[in-house]
C-alpha cells in the first residue's frame, strides 16, 4: 500500500501540475550541501528536493528567499520557491551553520 | 556551546514573548497559572511528538506535511486570539472594575483562558520541536555533548528571562491600561501568525496567488537578527513579505478591530466614562 502510494502519488501530482515548476535536487552530507551552488532559471516557480543523507536532522533555511524547513535524517524534503529575480541567493543549514552553506544562482 | 546557546535562545524567545504577553493579559484572573502551565506542558509534549515523527510529517501530503501542519496550528491560534480579544472587549471593563475594587484575583475572566492556553501550546510546540530535533542531533553525534547541552540550558534560561522581562514590563502599566495594551499586542500577534500561516501555505504550493515578494528590507532589519525575530513575533514583521501575506495581515487586524468595536458598541451604547 505504501509502495503503491509512493509510486502513484508523485505521478498524480506530476500530472496535476504539468510543467508548472522546475525541479532541482540537493543533498546534505556530512553537514555540507552537494552541490554547494545550484544554477536555476530566473522568473520561474522552482521545486527543490533536498535529501538529508546525514543521520541527524537539519533545518534548511534561507534569508534570501522564503524557506524554513526541518529535514529529518535520511529524508527528502520538497521546498517550493516562488519566482526569483536574477541573482545569488544563499541558504544554509541552521543546525550546522559553519559548514552547511550553499547558494542558488538565478540566471 | 555558543552555537547551541544561540539556536535554543532564538527559538525560546519566540515562545517566551507569547507566554509573557499571555500572562500579562490574564493578570489577576483565577486559574491562569494552571492554564498557562497546561499550555506550556502540552506544548513541550507536542513538540516532542512532532520531532519524533518529523520524517513521517514531512513526507505526508506529497512532502508538504510540515508546512500544512504549521499553517493549521497557526490558524487555530489566530482563531483563539480573535475569540479572546472579542470576549475581552465585551467583559474587560467589568474585570478591570472588579480588579480595582477588590484588589485581588477575579474569576470573571476564566473563559478566555482556554483560548490562550491553546495559543501558548501552539507557540511552544512550534518552536520547541526545532529545539528537540537540534538537541537530539547533538546527543546522537555525541561530540562534546556536555558543553553543547550546557549551551542549550543557558539558551533556555536566556529565553525564560525574556519571558519574565516582557511580563513584568507589561504589568508595570496601570491596571486600567493593561487589558487595552495586551489586546492590541494579541491582535498584532494574531495578524502576524495569520501572515505566517499564508507563508507556509505558499511554501506548500497550496496557495499561489500574489506570491511575489513586495519588498526586501533585509538590508535594514533582517529576519534572522534577534531584533528582527522579536518584531516578527510581536508585530509579524518579515523582511520579504508577499502580497497575500500583507493582505491577510491587514485583513486579520481589521477583522479583530471591527469585531471588538461591534461587540463593545452593541453592549454599551453609551460612550466610556
Amino acid at each position: 500500500m505504501r509502495l503503491l502510494l509512493a509510486l502513484v502519488l508523485p505521478a498524480v501530482m506530476g500530472l496535476a501540475s504539468p510543467g508548472l515548476a522546475e525541479d532541482f535536487s540537493l543533498t546534505i552530507k556530512d553537514h555540507r550541501f552537494e552541490p554547494a551552488e545550484l544554477e536555476v532559471p530566473a522568473g520561474k516557480d522552482l521545486t527543490l528536493n533536498v535529501t538529508n543523507a546525514d543521520a541527524t536532522a537539519e533545518e534548511f533555511e534561507s534569508n534570501d528567499f522564503d524557506a524554513e524547513k526541518v529535514i529529518a535524517g535520511g529524508q527528502t524534503a520538497v521546498i517550493k520557491i516562488g519566482p526569483l529575480d536574477a541573482g545569488r541567493y544563499e541558504f544554509y543549514g541552521e543546525y550546522h551553520e559553519d559548514s552547511a552553506k550553499g547558494a542558488l544562482v538565478a540566471k | 556551546m555558543l552555537g547551541a546557546l544561540i539556536i535554543v535562545f532564538r527559538e525560546v524567545i519566540e515562545a517566551g514573548l507569547v507566554v509573557g504577553i499571555v500572562l500579562a493579559a490574564t493578570r489577576g484572573i483565577v486559574g491562569r497559572g494552571w492554564w498557562v502551565s497546561l499550555g506550556v506542558a502540552s506544548g513541550v509534549l507536542g513538540a516532542s511528538i512532532v520531532a519524533a515523527f518529523a520524517g513521517a510529517i514531512s513526507n505526508a501530503f506529497a512532502g508538504s506535511g510540515q508546512e500544512l501542519l504549521n499553517a493549521s496550528v497557526l490558524i487555530i491560534a489566530v482563531v483563539s486570539l480573535t475569540w479572546h480579544n472579542v470576549w475581552m472587549a465585551e467583559h474587560g471593563r467589568e474585570i478591570v472594575a472588579e480588579l480595582r475594587r477588590v484588589g485581588a484575583d477575579v474569576s470573571a475572566g476564566r473563559r478566555p483562558l482556554t483560548a490562550l492556553a491553546v495559543v501558548v501550546f501552539v507557540a511552544v510546540m512550534r518552536e520547541g520541536s526545532e529545539i528537540v530535533l537540534f538537541l537530539y542531533g547533538i546527543v546522537v553525534s555525541g561530540t562534546s555533548m556536555a558543553s553543547l547541552l550546557l549551551g542549550g540550558v543557558l539558551g533556555l534560561a536566556g529565553g525564560a528571562a525574556v519571558t519574565a522581562l516582557s511580563y513584568f514590563g507589561l504589568i508595570a502599566l496601570p491596571t486600567r491600561y493593561i487589558f487595552s495594551v495586551t489586546s492590541v499586542l494579541l491582535a498584532l500577534l494574531a495578524a502576524g501568525m495569520a501572515a505566517q500561516a499564508i507563508r507556509f501555505l505558499q511554501a506548500a504550493g497550496v496557495v499561489t496567488a500574489l506570491h511575489t515578494r513586495l519588498w526586501d528590507s533585509s538590508w535594514l532589519l533582517p529576519d534572522s537578527s534577534i531584533v528582527g525575530r522579536m518584531l516578527h513575533v510581536l508585530v509579524g514583521y518579515t523582511d520579504k513579505p508577499t502580497g497575500l501575506q500583507l493582505l491577510v495581515y491587514l485583513a486579520t487586524l481589521g477583522t479583530i478591530a471591527v469585531l471588538m468595536w461591534w461587540v463593545r458598541s452593541s453592549r454599551q451604547p453609551k460612550p466610556a466614562h
